[in-house]
Parts: C-alpha cells; sequence; structure tokens
C-alpha cells in the first residue's frame, strides 16, 4: 500500500477535461516527480489531492483511506501538506509566524524549537523577523516549504518550489529534499526545472492533456517517445 | 379568486421594481467586480431629483423623468466609477465594500441635507394618478401596469445591448477576463464606466417607481436595495434571467404574505412573539436562505494580495496607550462641559463597538455589516437579565450574546467574502425587524440598560460614566491585543491572507470564524451593555451600522487605535453640528466623503498618524521633551493662566503638531530649525495665549480652528524641516566621509547592498 494512491481521478471544468482518469502513487522516503507542459493538469490534481478542487470522478487515498471527500483541513491532520505554485503566505505575518502558525495548528510538542529547526534547514533564520508579504520570490518560496514541513507532514505537495529560485538556491533545494526523502518522507514534486526533477526524484510521472503518459525513473523518462514527443512536438 | 389575482398583480408589479434595481446591481457587479450597497441609495436620491424637478419645478413630467433618468442619473454613475470606483482595483474586498457604505452614508446625508425629513412636501404622485383600466373584473392602475412595462422593457434593452451591441459584447468580455480584454486592446474602464452610467439609471428608474407606490421617504426607499440583494443573490450575481425570476417570486411571496395574513386563521403570535415584523423581514429572510442555499464557496488560491500590513502590538506600546487615555479622559473630564462629557461619552460607546470589528475585519478579514445589532442585544441582555447591572450580570450578558452571535453566524460561515456581509446584513434587518418589536425586548419602544455597578465606586455623574467608559474602551483594546498576540490572532491573519493555505496547513475555517464572531459579537454586547441610559431600538438598527462599519475602515480596522480613532471621530461628529447650521448639513456627508477617499490609504488613518509618532518614539529623551511639554501646558491650565479651551487647544497642537517633527527638529541644519521653531512657537502662542472659550462660541467651530492650527503649523514646520539637505541620503558611497556613521546610515547602506530587506 502506498502513501498516497490516486485512482482515476477525473476533473471536467465545463466542456474542457483538465484531468482525465489519472492513477498516481507516491511512496514513503522517495520524491515522486510530476511533470508536465504547462496545461497538462498538474496543478488541478494537486487540488484534487489537497482538497481545493472536488474531482468529477475518482478517489484519492492515504494509507489506505479513502479521502475524497474530506476537507482539506482534515487532509493536512493526516499528515498531507501543500505548497502553492502562486504563492499563498500570510504575506502580514512574519517569517517566523508563517512557519509558527503551521506548527501551532499541527500542535506539535516544541513550537518555537520546531520553528528555529525548519527556519534554519531552509536558511532563512535572518529573515525571521520579516513581513512575508516583503520577500523575494525564491525566499518566499522556502517559506512556503518551511511552514509546510511544519505541520510534520508524511507527505510533502511540492508545487513548482523552484520557479523563482536562483541556481544556488535550486540547489540547496534539491539537497532538502533528498535529505526529507532520507527522513522518510514522501514528496510530490511538480516541477519545470528538468535539471533539478532529474535529479532529486526516484520516479517520474508524466502528465500530457490530463492524461499520465509515462511513469518511470529518471533515466527511463529521459528515453521515453511519448514524452519526448509532448514535450517537443516531435514525431 | 378574484383576491388571488388582485394579489397576483401587486406582487409582479412590486416584483417588477426589485427586478430593475437587482438587475443594476448584477450589471455593476459584473463589469468591476464591486458590490455596490448604495445601489439603493442612488435610486432614493433618483426619486428625490425627480419630485424636485416634476412636482417642485412644475416641470413637464417626460422631461422630469429625461432629466433624472438619461442625464442625471448616468453622469452619476459615470463621476463615481471614474473618481471613486477605479482605484479599488488592487484593495481588499472589505476596502472596496466600505467604500460604497461611505457613498451610501453621503447620500443618505445628501438627500436629509437637501430635503430635511421635517419639511412639508407636496406629495409624489403616481404616474396617472387615479387612472386604472380593468383586467379580469379588477382595477389595476395605471402605474402598476406601467411599472410591470418598465421592467418588460429593461429586460428587454439590457438584452439587446449585453447581446447585440459592440459594448455589450465588450462587457461580457470584461466579466470573463479584464486582463485579457485589455491585452486584446478592450477598454475595461470605459465598459465599467458605462456599467455604471446604466447601472445607476437602473436604480434611479426602480427608485421613481418605487416612491409613487410607496411614499417619498428616505429608509424605504435605500432599504429597497436589501429586497434586491436577495433578487440579485437568486441570480448569482451574474445571471440576469434568473434575477428577474428571483424579483418576480420575491415580489408574489409578499404580496400573497399580504393576503394571507389577513385571514382570521393565520397565527399573529407565534410562543408568545408579535409576527407583525415578518412581512416586512421577507425579503432578507429569502435574502437569507438564497446565500445559504449557495455552494459552498471554494477555496481560491491569487486571490487579491493585500495592501494593508499591521504589526503586532507591542504590550509595552499597548498599556502605555491605556494607561495614557485613561489619565488623558480622567484629566479633561473635568474641564468639559456636561453636554460635551455626553458626547464623548457617546464617542467611547461607538469606539466599543467599533473596536468589535477589529479582530473580526481587522485581523480575520470577515465583513460584518451587524455590529450594532450585537450591542442592541447586549443592551437588552443588560437590561432584563436580574443582578440591575452589576459586574456578574454584565459578564453573563456578554457571554450570552456573544454565543447567540456564534449561534447565528455559523450557518452563515461557509459564505465569504461580499456573501459573508450580506447575510450580516440580511440578520441585522432580521433581527430588528422581528427580534427588537417585540414585547419581550423593547416593550415600549426603549428600555433602560442600567449603569454598571462596581463595588465601593458609585457612577452617577456623565463624568464617571465617561471615565468608566474609556476604562472599559481601555480594557476591551487590551484584550483586543492579548488575542492578537496570541495563537488564535495569528490564526485570524492567516485566515485573511490565505484561507487556501491555512485550511491546507489544517485550520478549520469555519471555527476560526466562529471564534471571530464570538468575540465580536462579545465586545459589541459589552458597548451596549455598557449604554447606562434609556436606548430605542432605533439605535441599532442596520443603516446605523453602517458608518460604524465605514468609520472603522476609515480609522484603521486593523488596530486599537484605529477603532479609538474611528469611533470618536463619529461621535464627534455631532460635534461639529454645533456650528452653524449649514455646517450642521456638512457634517451629515461628513463620514461619506471621508470614506469615499478610503481607496488612497486602505490602512486607515491611525496608521498614518502612528507612523508620524514612529520617529520620536524611538528617542526617550524626546518623549521626555514631549511629555514635560504636555505637563507644563496643564500645569498653566491648573494654575489658572490660560483657561481649559485654550489648554485643549494648545495641548492638541503641542502633542499632533510638535510632538513628530520634534526629531526632524533636533536632525535639522541649524537655520532651518530656527524658522521652524520659531513657526511652532507662533503657532503654539496662538494656541494657549487666546482664550478660545470665549473667542469662539461654539465647540464645533473650535474644533475646527484645532484641525487648522495642527495642518497650518504642523504641516508647516515638516515642510521646513523636511527641505533641509541631507548629505548622507544622496549617496551611501559618501556616508562617512563627511560625518559618522549613524544608524540612518547603516540602514541605508545595507538596503542599498542588498543585506537586508
Amino acid at each position: 500500500m502506498s502513501l498516497l494512491e490516486v485512482r482515476g481521478v477525473m476533473v471536467r471544468f465545463g466542456g474542457v477535461m483538465a484531468v482525465g482518469g489519472v492513477d498516481l502513487d507516491a511512496e514513503v522516503g522517495q520524491v515522486t516527480g510530476l511533470i508536465g507542459p504547462n496545461g497538462a493538469g498538474k496543478t488541478t490534481l494537486f487540488n484534487v489531492i489537497s482538497g481545493m478542487q472536488e474531482p468529477t470522478a475518482g478517489q484519492v487515498f492515504v494509507s489506505g483511506v479513502d479521502i475524497t471527500r474530506e476537507a482539506p483541513h482534515r487532509r493536512a491532520k493526516r499528515g498531507l501538506a501543500r505548497t502553492f505554485q502562486r504563492l499563498e503566505l500570510f504575506s502580514s505575518l512574519t517569517v517566523r509566524d508563517n512557519v509558527r502558525v503551521a506548527a501551532e495548528l499541527a500542535a506539535v510538542p516544541d513550537v518555537d524549537g520546531t520553528v528555529d529547526t525548519l527556519l534554519d534547514k531552509v536558511g532563512l533564520s535572518h529573515l525571521a523577523a520579516s513581513a512575508a508579504g516583503d520577500l523575494p520570490t525564491g525566499s518566499a518560496r522556502l517559506v512556503e516549504i518551511a511552514r509546510a514541513l511544519a505541520t510534520m507532514p508524511r507527505l510533502l505537495l511540492l508545487d513548482e518550489p523552484a520557479s523563482g529560485l536562483d541556481d544556488s538556491e535550486t540547489e540547496r533545494l534539491g539537497g532538502l529534499l533528498r535529505e526529507l526523502a532520507a527522513d522518510g518522507l514522501g514528496v510530490l514534486l511538480v516541477e519545470h526545472d528538468m535539471d533539478l526533477v532529474m535529479h532529486v526524484c526516484d520516479r517520474i510521472h508524466v502528465l500530457d492533456l490530463g492524461n499520465i503518459i509515462a511513469i518511470g525513473t529518471p533515466n527511463e523518462i529521459q528515453h521515453d517517445d511519448a514524452v519526448l514527443q509532448a514535450y517537443l512536438g516531435t514525431s | 379568486m378574484q383576491e388571488l389575482l388582485t394579489f397576483t398583480i401587486i406582487g409582479l408589479s412590486t416584483g417588477a421594481i426589485y427586478a430593475v434595481v437587482a438587475s443594476g446591481l448584477v450589471v455593476t457587479y459584473t463589469t468591476s467586480g464591486i458590490f455596490n450597497l448604495a445601489h439603493g441609495a442612488t435610486g432614493m436620491l433618483s426619486a428625490f431629483t425627480y419630485w424636485q424637478l416634476r412636482f417642485d419645478w412644475d416641470l413637464p413630467a417626460p422631461l422630469a423623468l429625461f432629466i433624472t433618468l438619461f442625464v442625471l442619473c448616468p453622469l452619476f454613475g459615470i463621476v463615481t466609477e471614474r473618481f471613486v470606483m477605479r482605484g479599488l482595483q488592487g484593495t481588499t474586498e472589505v476596502v472596496r465594500l466600505s467604500v460604497t457604505v461611505a457613498l451610501f452614508a453621503f447620500m443618505i446625508g445628501l438627500a436629509n441635507w437637501i430635503w430635511p425629513n421635517d419639511a412639508s412636501r407636496e406629495a409624489f404622485l403616481k404616474f396617472y394618478e387615479g387612472n386604472s383600466i380593468s383586467i379580469g373584473g379588477f382595477n389595476v392602475s395605471w402605474h402598476r401596469l406601467i411599472t410591470f412595462g418598465c421592467a418588460v422593457v429593461v429586460a428587454i434593452i439590457l438584452r439587446i445591448v449585453l447581446y447585440k451591441t459592440r459594448m455589450g459584447v465588450a462587457m461580457r468580455a470584461v466579466v470573463d477576463d479584464r486582463n485579457l480584454t485589455e491585452l486584446n486592446g478592450g477598454r475595461p474602464d470605459r465598459v465599467s464606466m458605462f456599467a455604471w452610467g446604466i447601472s445607476a439609471s437602473l436604480a434611479g428608474l426602480a427608485g421613481i417607481l418605487l416612491a409613487g407606490d410607496q411614499q417619498l421617504n428616505i429608509e424605504p426607499l435605500v432599504l429597497l436595495v436589501i429586497n434586491a440583494y436577495a433578487a440579485a443573490i437568486i441570480g448569482r450575481l451574474k445571471s440576469l434571467p434568473l434575477t428577474f425570476l428571483g424579483a418576480g417570486l420575491l415580489g408574489l411571496l409578499d404580496a400573497y404574505y399580504l393576503m394571507v395574513s389577513d385571514e382570521s386563521w393565520f397565527p399573529q403570535t407565534a410562543f408568545g412573539f408579535s409576527l407583525s415584523g415578518v412581512r416586512s423581514a421577507l425579503p432578507t429572510i429569502v435574502l437569507f436562505i438564497a446565500l445559504l442555499a449557495r455552494p459552498q464557496s471554494r477555496l481560491r488560491v491569487g486571490t487579491t494580495k493585500l495592501r494593508e500590513e499591521n504589526r503586532v502590538p507591542e504590550w509595552r506600546t499597548a498599556i502605555m496607550g491605556a494607561v495614557a487615555l485613561v489619565v488623558v479622559v480622567v484629566g479633561i473630564s473635568g474641564m468639559l462641559t456636561r453636554s460635551n462629557t455626553l458626547l464623548l461619552l457617546n464617542g467611547f460607546t461607538f469606539a466599543m463597538v467599533t473596536l468589535s470589528l477589529v479582530p473580526l475585519t481587522g485581523y480575520a478579514g470577515q465583513m460584518s455589516l451587524a455590529p450594532l445589532t450585537f450591542a442592541g442585544l447586549g443592551a437588552i441582555a443588560m437590561s432584563k437579565l436580574p443582578g440591575d447591572g452589576n459586574l456578574v450580570t454584565l459578564v453573563v450578558a456578554i457571554a450570552i450574546v456573544a454565543i447567540v452571535g456564534a449561534i447565528v453566524a455559523l450557518p452563515a460561515l461557509r459564505l465569504s467574502g461580499i456573501y459573508l456581509a450580506l447575510a450580516t446584513a440580511a440578520f441585522a434587518v432580521m433581527v430588528s425587524k422581528i427580534v427588537f418589536n417585540q414585547r419581550q425586548t423593547f416593550q415600549t419602544g426603549n428600555i433602560t440598560v442600567p449603569v454598571l455597578r462596581i463595588p465601593f465606586v458609585t457612577i452617577d455623574t456623565p463624568r464617571a460614566r465617561l471615565i468608566l467608559a474609556s476604562v472599559c474602551f481601555a480594557i476591551l483594546g487590551l484584550i483586543v491585543v492579548a488575542v492578537r498576540r496570541s495563537r488564535l490572532g495569528r490564526r485570524l491573519v492567516a485566515l485573511k491572507d490565505s484561507p487556501a493555505a491555512a485550511a491546507t496547513l489544517g485550520m478549520s475555517l469555519t471555527r476560526t470564524k466562529l471564534a471571530a464572531f464570538a468575540i465580536s459579537a462579545g465586545i459589541a454586547a459589552c458597548a451596549g451593555a455598557l449604554a447606562g441610559d434609556k436606548v430605542s431600538p432605533q439605535q441599532y438598527e442596520f443603516t446605523q451600522s453602517l458608518p460604524i462599519v465605514l468609520l472603522a475602515v476609515v480609522g484603521g480596522v486593523g488596530s486599537v487605535a484605529g477603532a479609538l480613532f474611528g469611533g470618536l471621530l463619529l461621535g464627534g461628529n455631532s460635534v461639529l453640528a454645533t456650528i452653524v447650521p449649514t455646517v450642521k448639513n456638512l457634517t451629515k456627508i461628513g463620514p461619506g466623503t471621508v470614506g469615499i477617499t478610503l481607496g488612497r490609504n486602505p490602512q486607515g488613518a491611525a496608521a498614518q498618524i502612528g507612523d508620524s509618532f514612529r520617529p520620536l518614539i524611538e528617542q526617550p529623551r524626546l518623549i521626555a521633551v514631549s511629555a514635560a511639554g504636555a505637563f507644563g501646558i496643564w500645569a498653566l491650565d491648573a494654575t489658572d493662566v490660560i483657561s481649559h479651551w485654550s489648554f485643549f487647544v494648545a495641548s492638541v497642537v503641542w502633542i499632533l503638531a510638535v510632538s513628530p517633527n520634534l526629531p526632524a527638529l533636533t536632525a535639522a541644519a541649524p537655520g532651518r530649525r530656527v524658522m521652524a521653531g520659531a513657526w511652532l512657537t507662533v503657532g503654539l502662542v496662538i494656541a494657549a495665549g487666546v482664550d478660545w472659550s470665549t473667542a469662539l462660541d461654539a465647540t464645533g467651530k473650535r474644533i475646527i480652528l484645532i484641525i487648522g492650527l495642527v495642518a497650518l503649523f504642523g504641516v508647516g514646520a515638516q515642510r521646513v524641516v523636511e527641505n533641509s539637505p541631507r548629505v548622507h541620503s544622496a549617496s551611501p558611497d559618501l556616508a562617512g566621509l563627511d560625518t559618522n556613521f549613524s544608524r540612518e546610515d547603516i540602514e541605508l547602506a545595507e538596503q542599498k547592498i542588498g543585506v537586508v530587506l
């Protein structure tokens, strides 16, 4: 039984099929990649998993429990946490309080200690007192990650965490993701930075036009004809 | 059968008016994203204008109609869009809604000014008064037929405009995607302007028809819009056909209720409570149900990013502020006349009600249009509960209302934004129509709320009540600060900033909103329970709540100081009315006028004033100078060298004009320092030297004088010192070469280099 099992999830917006019957698994201790061209349905799938979008059909299981109809905050209690492609920081709170709110919601025993550790982990301790709304995108993305981690998740959903990060920050992020996976966390990563994806992912799912067209290791994906076609449009 | 037909016709014609109003609401909401609470007020103003042209100046009806509906109304709509609404792109829903509240208050004030309530006016006649035709054996007045016809014509015209004309297509494009329309060469601003013009005409038409149907009075015409809210919500704020359908159903419901309520079998009471108010509350009940029937609002990402930012209040500042407030009130209360004491007391009551919006609207970003409703419930609880107003009674009253607030809010909490605001509006109207008119609540029109009884303290004079009110405000303020600093406070702010992120982190949005509503209801209830006087249900009506919401946002709803500022401003409004009648009228439009400018300063006035004091607070030496000066002025008064009023004027000038300039003064070049210092001294001498208690005869005039002095000398001195060239501000490279490094230099350098943000 996988940590996350997505079974036959379909989302239809009016006449548009955004996600058409997707199956996907994410495992404990692994970084699972989800890639695909723009408009492939990645964010919609994330919204279904985190409870922000009700699927037209299909089910989502966490550790075997069907959570398809659960409210987002209940899913968080089951160990799901996510970041957002378009940043959703609590902009009038400080960086520290952003993380603190999450830690308090998860009722971690030592809130202050947890917050300090996490800020240190993402390298933002020096910005703890700044208002989150004033941060440049790169730092803001890291705050989102620290905040999601503060809920002590078992599965972390990251929606394009590297966009807006410079090379050294991206490298650091990659290291962080590997570290988290080594600690036993399941990570589901949506990302356009192929270098990062190929380096950190254990398995990759490729989504195109709402359907999974390939699953495999980075090496397999890089040599998959269907993937090349979807990305490059060659036939 | 005959009767049924009669009432069906009545219902359809009422529904026709609702339809016309509601379609205007939908048109502006879809094209500009602003729900215009002032829509009904536009109709009211237009009805009065028509009356003026048609009946007072005796213009022929077609000409009067043309001028009103096709010249003045569109003009008004266009001006509103261009100068008020356009600046609101990218602000929060709370600010947007508040600006329409401001417009609402402005228009009511304007109507009250031009057409005073007490003046006798020639009757407002229906169209073709007295003429009727027979349909199926029943006489239908021409006015009703015309009303119905208007709705049909409006429906047809809107359909043609939206689907067949270029502008209509552009309007629908703006609805779909404003940015995309702009990129494709469309001009959303012009489209919005056009929509606001049409909308104002529709409101105007409805206002005129309704005034003929009922009577020319401000209140019912304004509240017309609430009935239209229901129809617009049934149309989900976007579908015109559904809106028309909703309006028709609403009209019929009202007519049929009227029909059956006369029958002998129809109950007049239920469980000992009178049902007399139910009819007038019907549209709001429908509104409430229509809102609740909406699907759960989806969690959206990428909603408006907020421009406002409020710091976490520090305990030290909060406690100092609370103590200073009480000390100042104790100090000046001895100098005030009885009437001014009562005015200030009134201001504090408003301030407490305004404070109730800080955790709810300021922190959690949830708009409530019903703060006074909870205050009213608090007043009732305080007067009905045993104990004759002792502390236990107060606590129980607060607890009861907080629980009631939470329970009532519960069904509405799945809503957000404008829908939640409308649900609270519906709740406010329902409570005043159905609860406040009961024998069990306000039996004879008013009740006496006992003064709070505290052991060993007698509170029997207005002065004592004023001090009590200031102490209560200070305590409530500290409680609000404690909330903000707590875990709950952080959750409230998180809820405001990003509901989506909050939910995915494990926060139950409903539970958090519930807490915010309960706290807010409790604080408002406390304000009501401390009324300590005779109160009437009119004080707690929906329309009275609107200025409070407005001034809360104007003052700065994100902070306790903002609430105090807003509340006192509202209470002080009547002080200005003491000057001369014309100015008295100006005060009617005052709150509205300040609110309309809100788009430019969404953080509120208190934050702005607070910012000007920040440099001062950082320098303990200058705080001491400031305090010493204030004490000196007080000493002059205590030794009877100057009068109470001169003391007051001089203190305000000292605190608001001189003190904030002290840091800049000390840093300025010597020449400018002397100039600015001299200028401020002149101001102080004028403020303290003239005996204002005899020089000016009305409190209002003195207030205006104070504002003038502060502006003239404070801003003047600021101009002088700020013009002084500062060597190091030009380039961080130069800092340290010609002068020693100051803290400012280091900060500037760090900023430029980018080591801090």
